[in-house]
């Protein structure tokens, strides 16, 4: 679809590219599964998005969309999470934006080795791991205001045209 | 046994946790979970079980997982999990192998 075409809907599009879609949601846990299930049928639109993908941006997707909860309810934050749906056509790029003061990824522990007995230990931290191994690029920037996690997911095609080239 | 189905994230998780807490509770530290029916597991869903594992094991018992579905089993292998549990591709699996390590214990 070319984004100078006249449509009829123009006036709610204008602020939007086009294949973008925006959720809103109230910072509680209870709406984690909801953005997992927008978000998986946004990314069913790509045709050539591999369904293991798909399962591998929702994991992702619910580590960002908890973590972002998380953060508003720390610090009192009342205001909604933003998350962000981009769908190219190579890739799906989802950015989850929460209000609740900087994350550090610096300061999240390097994981022990599974086969010490730390490793039994660390019921928590496991949320940034799975962030980086499931997406094919994974940006966490934190400011004053909130942390933007963005997670990019890319269709076979623009894989397959990694690898050949 | 405990068998659990639905998501395993923030909402389902604490399910669990106070499942496997009521077990050990009545001296059941030789667990089986059965994540059969399970369609989402995240890194909340892994730290209950990880925290099941470790209750049971500290009373000298054990835990068995029961994973089919391979896109649950990917996100256990991804944070190198498997390698921390007994994952079962089967209830039978699982149980056999609880009865194997019953008679090599004995």
């Amino acid at each position: 679809m070319n984004a100078d075409a006249p449509s009829g809907d123009e006036m709610i599009v204008a602020d939007f590219r086009p294949g973008e879609i925006v959720l809103e949601i109230p910072a509680r846990t209870e709406y984690v599964s909801l953005v997992r299930v927008v978000v998986a049928a946004a990314a069913e639109i790509e045709p050539d998005m591999a369904s293991e993908r798909i399962e591998d941006l929702r994991v992702a997707v619910s580590e960002a969309t908890t973590n972002a909860i998380e953060a508003h309810d720390l610090h009192g934050v009342s205001d909604r999470i933003r998350i962000q749906c981009n769908l190219a056509d190579d890739e799906i790029a989802v950015v989850v934006h929460d209000q609740g003061m900087g994350f550090e990824p610096d300061e999240v522990p390097e994981l022990p080795e599974p086969d010490s007995p730390e490793r039994l230990l660390h019921e928590g931290g496991l949320g940034v791991h799975l962030m980086q191994m499931l997406a094919d690029e994974s940006e966490i920037s934190a400011t004053d205001h909130g942390t933007d996690v963005r997670l990019v997911v890319y269709s076979s095609k623009r894989r397959r045209r990694d690898s050949d080239g | 046994m405990l068998t659990v189905a639905g998501e395993l994230d923030v909402v389902g998780g604490p399910d669990l946790r106070q499942a496997v807490m009521a077990e050990v509770r009545e001296g059941r530290h030789r667990l089986v979970l059965d994540l059969t029916g399970v369609d989402f597991i995240d890194s909340f869903g892994l730290g209950v079980v990880i925290g099941a594992l470790k209750r049971a094991r500290l009373l000298d018992g054990d835990l068995r997982v029961v994973v089919p579905e391979p896109r649950l089993r990917r996100v256990f292998e991804v944070c190198d999990l498997d390698r921390v549990f007994d994952l079962h591709p089967t209830v039978d699996e699982a149980t056999g192998s609880a009865a194997a390590s019953t008679v090599r214990d004995s």
